[in-house]
Parts: structure tokens; sequence; C-alpha cells
């Protein structure tokens, strides 16, 4: 009858001091987590005030229901007990609960394992975040200098991995990537001539709008546009399959089994984005153009013969080649990112979702640092 | 430290028991925090050896010391008379070709039927013919049960064919020594026994030496000629020996509370 009554009730605690330096908790109500948790502050004060208490004891005559809220509650304030090195006697706590908090102590406390929760000072973290940036570039030019052996290999014939492997990327990375360069490239072109159309239509020069796009395309902006479509494609890709392969220990059975991963995935995958990409560079100079052609037949009226001509005419073979030679740079690294970073993968699903970013974000990062160095480079060597 | 309390093996082999794998003074730490120090152990050709423990006391991370998937602080491990972490990576590599590895999760290559997956190693290390090699991982799958399914994908079949499959994959250079990291681990208890059998089996056929990392008391008792106990508390091995023989014999609570599932009237029983 009187559970009944006290379980309407909520959850509250009182405090008595008896004569033998002993302090009674009284619990009492309902103890339900979805209604909160009383602080443990009350019973520090209560022994704060009154001295010479030696012994904390409960009393659960008036307590209603009661779920994990109230073994929360007594751990903390077994805790407080503890620091003040006064004893705790459980024998009026129910007896669930009892066993319940037995369990939880079975196994002690790691305090070694707990790693401090210190919060570092800005200069700290920042400090920390730059050496971690920097120790990045070393692990991809490690991972470069891994690859560059696995490679020399294979041109002495002696590297390990499936041919068909080496096949099934070239395809992936090749003919199935076709469709999006095709789109993209030929929207780059279109662009292109739009821009120069709007300004170039003033002075009459309408015609150079086939010069601009032939240069830029086959210059720069193919290989560029390529990269930026396969670092996010196929980049990605590498690293999700390698973090998955990872994260299942698939690498760690090919690592024992006497089977160098490098060779083994990352040669066929690299190698095949090292092929693949001067093709995929040639076809989008060649989408490029023709979405140059279809503005200037379109909008400016130059018919496509003379500005085939003007394009054969802006294009010359060492921007070409050039062009060509950055697409295959490009593509290794590429390759070489997302490999990097799938290897780096944790061993949690969403440690391969974080290293699938870091694939593309890495790829496209240094795509674009590799295109400034080129183009001062290019420039001094007068290409 | 307390020196660990060694159980003598309770049956006598048949013959003189010859060290395959030594482990001296070993230390497993990241950075900072000691995981596991002053491991010193002995395990004989031919027997299957547990490394039993509590979660979390650091037995996969063993495993993979064994392995040479990762450094130890300190510490000698012999295969033989090959000194395995002194050894540079082609000696090491050629080393691992004699193991076998079965992964907790088995660990098989996704993107590959489980023909392919038993097939590899020996299309990579011996000089067979594709016909034979195929021929080689058909028996090395009927082995463990899984005759007619050489073309499935291991996402097309159960958790338990997947643990055998990855068996079969791991005895298919006939290897000298078997690591095995749960093999019972998520298979029910009729599965669980029939891989045990297999285990002896593959013992007795094939005279590998066996070291399994494992919790399951039944597989335990059922299998283990020998055995080391690691503690996550004191950081280091706390008994060895059979780990029948040390049910029977051993003073340490702590092993004695694991041996028993932590019931009471069987340790009172046993210390009787």
């Amino acid at each position: 009858m009187r559970a009944e009554h006290a379980s309407a009730e909520p959850a509250a605690v009182a405090f008595e001091r008896t004569d033998d330096a002993a302090l009674i908790v009284r619990l009492s109500g309902q103890w339900r987590m979805r209604h909160g948790l009383p602080s443990g502050d009350l019973l520090t004060r209560e022994l704060m005030r009154s001295t010479g208490i030696r012994r904390v004891a409960f009393d659960t005559s008036q307590l209603g229901a009661w779920d994990s809220a109230l073994v929360v509650f007594v751990t903390r304030i077994i805790e407080i007990c503890r620091t003040r090195k006064v004893n705790e006697d459980r024998a009026g706590l129910p007896a669930g609960l009892q066993r319940m908090l037995e369990l939880a102590e079975a196994v002690p406390d790691k305090k070694e394992a707990r790693v401090s929760a210190i919060r570092a000072s800005i200069a700290e973290r920042v400090g920390r975040a730059s050496l971690e940036y920097f120790g990045g570039v070393t692990d991809f030019i490690d991972f470069l200098g891994a690859f560059a052996i696995a490679l020399g290999r294979l041109v002495t014939g002696r590297a390990r991995f499936r041919r068909i492997d080496l096949v099934i990327e070239i395809q992936d990375c090749g003919a199935r990537a076709f469709g999006i360069v095709t789109l993209i490239s030929f929207l780059v072109g279109v662009i292109l001539a739009f821009m120069g159309a709007v300004q170039l239509q003033q002075f009459g020069a309408s015609i150079y709008v086939a010069d601009l796009v032939a240069i830029g395309m086959v210059r720069d902006m193919g290989a560029m546009m390529t990269a930026i479509i396969m670092a996010g494609r196929t980049g990605a890709a590498f690293a999700a399959q390698l973090g998955t392969m990872k994260v299942t220990q698939e690498i760690d059975a090919l690592t024992t089994m006497g089977l160098d991963p490098m060779q083994f995935l990352v040669l066929p995958r690299v190698l095949a984005l090292i092929l693949m990409m001067p093709l995929l560079c040639v076809y989008s100079d060649l989408m490029g153009i023709m979405g140059g052609a279809a503005v200037g037949a379109g909008m400016l009226n130059i018919s496509l013969t003379s500005y085939m001509r003007e394009t054969t005419a802006a294009i010359q073979l060492g921007g070409a080649f050039g062009g060509i030679f950055k697409a295959t740079v490009y593509g290794a690294i590429i390759g070489i990112a997302g490999c990097l970073r799938g290897f780096q993968c944790g061993s949690s699903s969403s440690a391969v979702g974080e290293a699938t970013t870091s694939a593309v974000v890495t790829g496209i990062v240094y795509v674009v640092v590799a295109c400034g160095i080129f183009a001062v480079l290019f420039h001094i060597l007068g290409l | 430290m307390s020196e660990p309390d060694t159980v003598d093996s309770a049956q006598p082999p048949a013959r003189r028991p010859q060290p395959h794998i030594i482990v001296r003074d070993l230390t497993i730490a990241y950075g900072d925090f000691v995981l596991m120090r002053g491991l010193n152990f002995v395990v004989n050709r031919g027997e299957v050896f547990i490394v039993m423990g509590g979660s979390g006391c650091g037995k996969s991370t063993l495993l993979r010391v064994l392995l040479g998937l990762k450094e130890p602080a300190t510490g000698e491990i012999f295969y033989g008379d090959f000194n395995f972490i002194r050894a540079d990576s082609e000696a090491r590599e050629r080393q691992l070709r004699r193991f076998g590895v079965l992964y907790q999760g088995g660990a098989l290559w996704s993107s590959m039927t489980l023909a392919e997956n038993v097939g590899l190693p020996l299309g990579e290390f011996t000089d067979l013919s594709s016909a034979e090699i195929r021929e080689v991982a058909s028996l090395k799958l009927s082995l463990v049960g899984l005759k007619g399914f050489e073309d499935y994908y291991p996402s097309q079949i159960s958790g338990g064919m997947q643990k055998r499959a990855g068996l079969a994959r791991a005895i298919a250079l006939d290897p000298e020594v078997l690591f095995l990291d749960e093999p019972s681990a998520g298979l029910d208890p009729i599965t669980s026994r029939l891989l045990d059998e297999l285990i002896l089996e593959i013992r007795d056929t094939l005279g590998a030496t066996i070291v399994v990392v494992t919790h399951e008391l039944a597989s335990i008792f059922a299998i283990g000629d020998n055995s080391v106990f690691l503690d996550a508390d004191s950081h280091t091995m706390i008994a060895g020996g059979n780990p029948r023989a040390m049910l029977e014999k051993t003073a340490d609570p702590r092993v004695r509370r694991f041996l028993t599932r932590g019931d009471q009237s069987e340790q009172d029983r046993a210390s009787r």
C-alpha cells in the first residue's frame, strides 16, 4: 500500500543524523531517468555541516519504482563517501541495486587507460595541427617512395599482383569515366567560349574565341578538369576500397601471406590512373574545343571550318604535350593520395568516411599546387 | 613481480617436445602505455597452444606481434632458429609464407570468390597451373565442409561459413604454424565444436603447430595442449601450461575464476 502511494511521488532525498555518528540517506518517491537526477551536492554539504560522521546508511522504505537514475545517484554518493573517507552501509538498498553495484565495481577503473581530457591552449593546438600537416606531407613523400620501389619491381618483372586487377582498374578509371568527362569538359568549353565571346565581340574579334578555348583547354583546363573529376570519382573510390579492406583485416591477411599490399593493391590502381589520365586529358581537350565550337557556331556565327582552322593554328605541340604530361602527374598524385588515405584509415566505419573525404581534399589540393609549380616551371623553360 | 605459475602438461607427449616458437622478455606497448610486459613462453612443434585471458587484455595484440604486424617494444621471438624480430623484411616475408592465419572476421578478400581466395596464395607461391590451383582450392574447401561453394563471394555466405572459408585459405599452403584469432567467436555451440574437431584434425594430418587466441572455455579445454594466461591488471602472463591441468592445480584465484566462469561452487570444489 505504502509503496503504491510512494510511487506517485517525485524522487526526493532527505538526510538524518543519528546519534552513533551515522548519516541516514532517505530515498523516496519515483526514481526515473526521464525525470532527471538530483545532484550529489546536498550530501557533500550535509557532510561538511555536521562533523564526525563516520558512516552513511540508506533508508529506502519510502522508495517507489526506480531505474538507472537511482543507481547513478547511489554511485555518486559512494564516490563522495570514498573521497571523504566515510564508510557506506549498503544494507538498506534494494537487493537488485546492490547486485548491480557489485557488477559495476567488478572490473576496477583503469586510471592509466583514461585519456587525459585536459584542454590544450590555442597555441598548442595550432602548433600540433601544423606539425601534423607537415607530417602529412612527409607521409605522402614516404608513400611515393614506396610506390617507386614497387614500380621498380614491376619494371624488372618481380612485382606480385594480379594482372586482372590492373585490367579491371583500367576499365574502371578509363572507359567508365567517359560519360562524366564528356559532360564536364564540353560545358567547360562552352563557359570559356561564352566568357571570351562577351568581351571579344566588343572589339569585333569574335574569331579569337577559338584561340582562347583551344589554348585554355589544351594547356591547363583539360588536365585540371579531368584531375578534379578523377579525384572525386576514382581517388575517393580507392580510399574507400582500401579503407574497408583495412577495417576487415583483408590488408593484414595479404601481409601475413607474404604479399606486399603496396604491390598487390596500390600498384595496379595507381598504374591504371597514370595510364588512363593522359588519354582522358586528350579526350577532354577535344570535348572542350567542341563546346567552344558550339558557342562559336550558335552565337557568334563563325563557320565550323574557320573555327577549326583557327583552332589548329592556335594549338602548339609543346603546349599540348605539356598538358598531357601534367595530366599524367595529376593521375599519380590522385592515385597515391587515394591509396595513402585508405591505408591510413582507422578501424571503424566512420574512419572510412574520413579517409574518403581526406583523399579527395588531399588529391585536389596537391593537384592545384602542382599546377602552380608547372605554370612557373613552364614559364621559365619558355614552353 | 610474482613468477608465473606454470603447470606441467598432464599427458606426456610421445616424443620429446621440440620448441617451435620461443618468446623471450616480450614487452608490447602503445606509445607510453605498456599493454604487456615480461612475456616468456615456448610453443612446441605440433601442439595446440592457447592464448587466453579476459576481454581487452591484449590477446589479439600479442597475435599481431607474433605475426610481425606490430613491432614489440622490447624482446625477441624465435621461430625455430629464426630470429623474427631482427630479420629484414625479405627474410620475414619468406617466414610469413610458412604461416596460415585465420582472422577474427574471416578477412576474406571481398572482391574474390572463395576458390580465388584460397587459390591466390597457391598462384603466387607455387608453380601449379590454374586448373591444378582450382583443384587444390576445391580440396581445401571440402576439408572445411564447403564443397560446392567455390564460386560464391564472401558476402553471399553466412558468418560461420566465412570463418571456415578463412580457415581453408589459412591452410592453403600447408602451413607450419597456424594462427587462429577467436575461431569460434560468433558461432553456435555445435558449429564451434565442429570447428574444434577440424582444428585437431588439421594438427594431426598436417602436423602444424597451432596458436589459438580465444576465451571460449569449451574450446580451451577441448583442444588446448598448452597455454598462456594473460592478465589485464598486472599487464603480464600469470599462468601457463595444459588448461585441464591448470584448472585442477592452479592456486591463483584470478585464473581459477576465469576457468570456472566465476562460478563460486566450482571454485570451492576445485580448491578442496
